[in-house]
């Protein structure tokens, strides 16, 4: 039972990534109908920024000028980066997916591909091809809970994961830009001629979708501090299939299923040896799409209308 | 002056002309017909006039201002509004939310309103309520404000359409074949709500329809389009006995 309860702490931490990323590809997918297959990417450059950021802060603080606690500086990087990355998600949509707007879709989806190399071979230009160890702000302190062992870094991750997805949960149903979300992911000609400026809808969305991924890149950080240029693609990708199997353009959905996905990559090693972890969480994802193809929370696939 | 003027108005799909030189005068508290057959560009012309298309020549003036390059966002905020000829309503979305959407740019609470709640927000929101109670009341659809309009039946989703499109407090109403697919019932009670949005509220009405006996009852003047050109204009008597109409639209009676 203790090892059951270990599994699931661990569950917790590794779906808090999926969820958060596959939240993004979600949000765009409802109201562009577009996959940003450079989204895995954007989780990495959010991780380097995170990096970037709290290099920068620990050397400030240790020079003397400003007094901050380790926790503070965690707190500060987490944003400060969320806000960066956004602008990366808003100069991809700019300049990657603007011009397509009316472009056939899988037009689209190649940008998204070709935005993701760039991005990597940029950082990795800039950065050379060396691994880079993300600071270690916290010091890792480990509970045991009945024999089951839960790190303070565990806690924290799950917890920021699950505050953010809530605060999303919050901005979509509460505020005018969340409602305009939710309308322009059943029809998106019309809601322009309620006075919603479309392009700033369309920026935020990528904004929003980006600190989110942003996020998750620095958590991961902090459970895995290594960083590497090529860190977003299997996310990124394992992001998607929870996207898709949340329902296509569901955040609710997308959060779960990302939670899902690692309960799911946890549990298979469980019982199987770890090589074929893969091979069979992912067997068992493509039978429930089988099942179920529109995922959790989506809609049967209808034709949309577009003008 | 006019309210609405459009001059010369042209538009191109590739190398299709779908409307060519088309000119319309409407004043506030007018309503005006389009009708023609399918394919004629009647609702090209309401995808241009709201910005989703932009005219390849000619101009579009709103009280006196070029609006032909703006934005949809920009000409829905001047006072343009619309509905469309196949419903276009956010299925999982209640009845009372597609008209709140409708204030979306007088909303001014931000993020911190929203997440807490602040009396600013409360009385934005009561404020909005209020008035679109007020709405749904005149199309008497009240009862079914936190339905999910997915599971209305047409006649009432036609009705909210019709209220999303008033509730953004438009001067200019474009109604696009507002009662096709309405049994005869519904038909009487959407031309009582077109004409008090006509009365109550002095818009100036532009509609495209193919009930002749909607048109001819509700418009002053209509215009016949048909590939893309206004063929007459006229009074609903002088239209209906146009040869060019009937050749074109009506149809001949023919000796068998």
């Amino acid at each position: 039972m203790t090892f059951f309860f270990q599994n699931l702490v661990n569950a917790l931490q590794w779906g808090s990534f999926y969820a958060l990323v596959a939240v993004g590809y979600s949000m765009v997918y409802s109201i562009l109908m577009l996959f940003n297959f450079a989204h895995g990417d954007i989780f990495m450059v959010g991780a380097y920024i995170g990096f970037g950021v709290s290099t920068a802060l620990i050397a400030l603080a240790s020079s003397g000028a400003v007094v901050m606690p380790n926790w503070l500086i965690l707190v500060l990087t987490i944003l400060f980066s969320m806000f960066l990355t956004s602008f990366v998600g808003m100069i991809v949509e700019r300049v990657g997916y603007r011009p397509l707007r009316d472009a056939p879709r899988a037009s689209a989806a190649i940008t998204g591909l070709m935005i993701g190399i760039i991005l990597q071979t940029s950082t990795l230009a800039l950065l050379g091809a060396r691994r880079i160890s993300f600071p270690s702000l916290i010091e890792t302190t480990t509970y045991n809970v009945g024999g089951v062992f839960v790190t303070n870094k565990k806690i924290m991750i799950v917890l920021v994961s699950l505050l953010l997805a809530l605060a999303l949960h919050q901005f979509v149903r509460r505020t005018k830009w969340g409602m305009a979300m939710r309308a322009m992911a059943f029809d998106y000609a019309t809601v322009p001629l309620m006075g919603v400026p479309l392009n700033t809808m369309v920026a935020v969305t990528f904004a929003i979708g980006s600190a989110l991924a942003a996020a998750a890149g620095i958590l991961f950080g902090v459970a895995y501090p290594v960083l590497d240029p090529y860190m977003g693609i299997l996310i990124g990708w394992k992001a998607f299939v929870a996207a898709i199997l949340g329902g296509r353009g569901s955040v609710m959905g997308a959060t779960l299923a990302g939670f899902l996905l690692g309960f799911t990559e946890i549990f298979v090693v469980m019982i199987f040896p770890s090589t074929l972890r893969d091979l069979i969480a992912y067997s068992i994802i493509l039978l429930i799409l089988t099942f179920r193809p529109h995922g959790f929370f989506g809609e049967p696939y209808s034709a949309r209308l577009r003008l | 002056m006019p309210f609405l003027r459009i001059q010369e108005m042209s538009h191109d799909f590739g190398g299709l002309r779908a409307v060519h030189n088309y000119n319309l005068e409407i004043g506030l508290g007018q309503i005006r017909g389009l009708i023609g057959p399918n394919g004629a560009g009647k609702t090209t012309i309401f995808n241009l006039i709201t910005g989703i298309y932009m005219p390849t020549e000619g101009e579009i003036l709103l009280d006196g201002k070029k609006i032909n390059g703006l934005q949809p966002h920009q000409i829905a905020s001047m006072g343009v509004s619309r509905t469309f000829q196949n419903l276009l309503l956010w299925r999982h979305m209640t009845v009372v939310e597609h008209v709140k959407m409708a204030h979306y740019s007088k909303i001014s609470y931000g993020l911190f309103g929203a997440f807490f709640g602040t009396s600013k927000r409360q009385r934005e929101e009561a404020e909005i309520e209020e008035k679109a109670y007020t709405l749904l009341e005149m199309m008497g659809i009240r009862h079914l404000s936190d339905q999910v309009v997915l599971n209305l039946p047409y006649g009432a989703q036609r009705r909210v359409e019709m209220a999303r499109a008033l509730a953004t407090e438009p001067k200019i109403l474009l109604l696009d074949e507002p009662t096709a697919g309405m049994n005869p019932e519904e038909l009487v009670q959407i031309m009582d709500i077109i004409r008090r949005a006509h009365g109550e509220l002095g818009l100036a009405i532009l509609l495209i329809e193919h009930r002749m006996k909607v048109v001819m009852e509700l418009c002053e003047i209509i215009q016949t389009l048909d590939f893309g050109q206004v063929i007459a204009e006229g009074t609903p008597k002088e239209i209906q006995n146009d040869p060019k109409v009937i050749d074109a639209y009506l149809g001949k009676e023919r000796p068998i």
